[in-house]
């Protein structure tokens, strides 16, 4: 009973710094329609910074007081003005481009922030000092709790009522709750939005850093912060409803609880309780807790869609050629190269599976991961445990994927935009922990070695045109599903519900289809890239693949069938070249996928299509 | 003080509006008048910056605001009151009214909350009341006074009658006489011949994103024909 209080009481604290997190985000989100995937790295930039400035002592001229709390406050306001640096040059250029380019080029903002961290402060996990009159403990019933934990329990409530009023009673406040609402209008009476815009990023952004100084005594700073706080913070600000802030503030204390009593009651599947209690959340609520359908949100101001156009002669004639090439490489090329190969094959079919969804589906799946771990580890448990042969392992691959889409699909087609990304996240990382955390069967972290490919496809050459044939052929009838009667309607289902649902199109079942279809050709993606590493590990499933398909399929242009190729050849191939080439490839990457997002917001096959069409 | 030609403007491909032309003077009602899908609203929003011109010059005081972001031109003096009312519906009474406010220029008298409530009696009495939870009516009023808070020069009212009761229809006459006995200039966009004729000095006929006729409302009284052809259903 005693550790049930003592548990409950660390729930509240962990709720505290949620909230902290969670609130910037929502309050960005809802002014300016962005959801921010740097916001984990203001929260980690908020530890580093905090750090250094109370290790070096820069306050300590103020007495031991000030060089910590002032250290803290110092590293809220630094991480506000490098909120704010980032709205005016990067963010104000991409308001007009589509959701999910902002959220690609936050993400652009991750991967430079690692480095740059990695940089400045070193790959070791860092320990900040106590804080000064916070060191003791109380006893709470007959047991020892720290005085800080209840200092943060106190912080949460503090920081909602500071916003509350600051929301309230301030003509900032009543901006920002307006343009909440209904920007456009807010601009019609003469606000200036660059400002209130700036200022918000700045306000969620010192949040985010206040939140990450706080822990500073808690925890240790290190460089992994950033995404597992992103992740929790899209959990909270999901379940509590996009731009509600009080909402944020419940869906803190619910996710903090049931982190704490997780570990007591279920310590194996915590992570799995969490995003299963906000799976369930979306289902019944599909705005969250005190969310809204979103509404004063006027029509996407960007160009309509293109149609989508057969390839023109040229075009196919270039891929005749270059399928010519490959297929002649593997009497040519020595075995690493075929390999590399072998790796953007896979990564074309899994861009390809995921813009069948994306574009012609016009659901983003931020999870698909997911799929492509289910192929990978459908085949290689039956490896395990059956000592099957790798046909079977390939064959079992799309359907397990397949089902797995069925099942989470189920769920994630009823939602659109930026909930059903965020549904879509969710459940990809159940299967993540599933993998990570159930070691019996899955072998945690150490996944599973062996699996090797029968004797007769050994041979690099041999496995790479096998790979050749699943990959390219998936793809081409990916291509045919979304010319033929069912891709039609689900376009149709996508471009308009209403009138497709009246022209007897039953749109939800076309949807699920479509998706439990991408999921199975992840899946055949995946099983080839498991039999050609001879090993799988939970890193399948995991958030950065996830993104990495993203990128293709964005970077290559989500309205054209050929984009997403084009994109996973250039990014293995830019993974593969900066990996090698450099020690800060998350730097340029990041910097690249910025330039391109600010630059070719229809993606490079549709900067090139556009060219194209200019030129006819 | 607001000059308008060669105005055109696409949503997409669709041509919406082309090549118009109009004046409002200093201290005039003018209406713009067309039926359903004319251009009028869109006139409206071009002129305001909502919608990007794609050719055309706005002048307003001698300065050319085609091309401008919304809120320069607010800032310049035109107020907007668009039609489907967009009240800040979390927001109350007093909180809209303190999203709108803008100081006067020199030599204006500034409109108050306490002077607003003076046009529109019904708001006084409900300061505290979110926007979401009032009438239609209370709400067309809401939007107008929000947009009087930004002491504008020209104000433009897009179909401030649609969708209310006759009863509310003849205080909305009377309280768009009273601004404009102000001092101020209005632009207004008018499916309703009967409330245009209450209002308005002076005439833009439109259709299809073309101006058709211009003249006084007492001419358009007399001119049958362009009546029946551009305003009748």
């Amino acid at each position: 009973m005693d550790d049930l209080v003592v548990q409950a009481l660390s729930g509240l604290a962990s709720a505290s710094s949620l909230f902290l997190v969670a609130s910037g985000l929502t309050v960005i989100f809802g002014v300016t329609r962005v959801v921010n995937f740097a916001h984990g790295s203001l929260y980690m930039l908020g530890a580093y910074v905090a750090w250094s400035l109370v290790t070096h002592g820069v306050f300590a001229f103020a007495g031991p007081f000030w060089q910590f709390w002032g250290g803290i406050l110092g590293a809220a306001v630094v991480t506000a003005a490098i909120g704010a640096v980032i709205e005016v040059l990067l963010l104000r250029r991409i308001y007009r481009a589509p959701e999910l380019f902002q959220l690609l080029a936050t993400f652009g903002v991750v991967l430079v922030v690692q480095d740059v961290a990695l940089w400045a402060w070193g790959a070791q996990d860092l320990l900040g000092p106590r804080a000064p009159m916070l060191r003791g403990a109380v006893r709470i019933l007959g047991l020892r709790f720290p005085l800080y934990e209840l200092f943060l329990i106190a912080v949460g409530p503090l920081v909602l009522a500071g916003l509350w009023l600051l929301f309230h009673r301030t003509r900032f406040g009543v901006l920002v709750r307006a343009a909440t609402a209904d920007r456009e209008m807010v601009a019609a009476l003469g606000v200036n939005q660059a400002l209130l815009f700036t200022g918000v990023f700045a306000l969620g952004a010192g949040l985010a850093g206040l939140g990450g100084a706080l822990q500073l005594p808690r925890e240790s700073v290190n460089l992994h912060m950033d995404l597992s706080t992103i992740t929790e913070a899209f959990v909270v600000v999901v379940v509590g409803g996009l731009g509600s802030l009080t909402g944020a503030f419940l869906a803190a204390l619910l996710i903090g609880e049931l982190s704490a009593f997780g570990i007591l009651i279920l310590p194996k599947i915590t992570l799995v309780l969490v995003f299963l209690v906000m799976a369930v959340v979306l289902v019944v609520r599909p705005y969250g807790l005190l969310g809204r359908a979103p509404q004063g949100l006027h029509a996407s101001s960007g160009p309509p869609d293109p149609l989508l156009l057969p390839a023109p002669r040229a075009l196919r004639q270039l891929g005749a050629v270059v399928l010519a090439l490959l297929v002649g490489s593997a009497w040519v090329l020595p075995d690493y190269e075929l390999s590399v190969l072998t790796e953007i094959l896979v990564a074309l079919l899994f861009a390809a599976s995921l813009h069948f969804i994306m574009g012609p589906g016009g659901l983003a799946s931020f999870g698909h991961a997911a799929y492509f771990g289910a192929g990978a580890y459908a085949a290689a448990l039956l490896v395990q445990h059956a000592a099957a042969p790798m046909w079977a392992g390939m064959l079992l691959a799309p359907f397990a994927a397949g089902l797995l889409g069925l099942v989470f699909g189920w769920f994630c087609v009823r939602l659109s935009g930026v909930y059903a990304a965020m549904l879509t996240l969710a459940f990809a990382q159940i299967a993540w922990s599933t993998a990570f955390q159930w070691v019996e069967v899955t072998g945690g972290d150490n996944g599973i070695l062996g699996v090797w490919p029968d004797a007769w496809a050994q041979p690099k050459p041999v496995f790479y045109l096998l790979a050749l044939v699943l990959c390219v052929g998936g793809a081409m009838l990916l291509r045919r599903i979304v010319w033929a009667p069912f891709g039609a309607a689900l376009r149709a289902g996508r471009d308009s519900p209403l009138r497709a649902e009246a022209i007897g199109i039953d749109t939800f079942r076309t949807r699920w289809m479509a998706f439990a279809i991408s999921a199975a050709f992840a899946g055949v993606a995946g099983s080839v890239f498991a039999y050609a590493k001879g090993s799988v590990f939970p890193t399948y499933l995991g958030i950065s693949r996830s993104v990495d398909a993203l990128l293709m399929v964005l970077l290559g242009g989500v309205q054209t069938l050929s984009g997403p190729l084009l994109g996973a050849v250039a990014l293995t191939g830019l993974q593969e070249q900066l990996m090698r080439g450099t020690d800060h490839w998350r730097l340029l990457l990041g910097a690249t996928i910025i330039l391109l997002v600010v630059f070719f917001p229809q993606g490079l096959a549709g900067a090139a299509r556009a060219a194209w069409e200019k030129r006819a | 003080m607001l000059e308008v030609s060669g105005l055109s403007a696409h949503y997409g491909r669709a041509h919406i509006l082309e090549d118009v032309g109009f004046s409002v003077a200093a201290g005039e009602v003018a209406v713009l008048l067309g039926r359903n899908g004319a251009g009028k609203s869109t006139t409206m929003k071009t002129i305001m910056g909502l919608v990007r011109p794609s050719a055309g010059r706005v002048t307003f005081l001698g300065q050319d605001l085609a091309g401008a972001p919304p809120y320069a031109i607010a800032r310049a003096g035109i107020g907007y009151v668009p039609e489907e009312r967009r009240i800040f519906a979390d927001l109350t009474v007093d909180e809209n009214l303190a999203v709108g406010r803008r100081a006067a220029p020199a030599g204006m008298q500034p409109w108050t909350p306490e002077r607003l409530f003076a046009l529109f009696p019904n708001l006084a009495a409900m300061r505290k009341r979110p926007g979401g939870r009032m009438s239609g009516g209370e709400q067309q009023m809401l939007t107008i006074a929000r947009t009087l808070m930004g002491n504008p020069k020209l104000l433009l009212l897009d179909e401030p009658s649609e969708g209310l009761a006759p009863v509310i229809v003849e205080r909305m006459a009377a309280a768009i006489g009273a601004i404009k006995a102000g001092g101020l200039s209005i632009l207004l966009a008018e499916q309703n011949l009967h409330f245009a004729g209450l209002v308005a000095d002076r005439a833009v006929v439109i259709e299809t994103g073309r101006v058709r006729w211009t003249g006084s409302m007492a001419a358009l009284d007399a001119a049958d024909e362009v009546r029946q052809r551009y305003l009748s259903l």
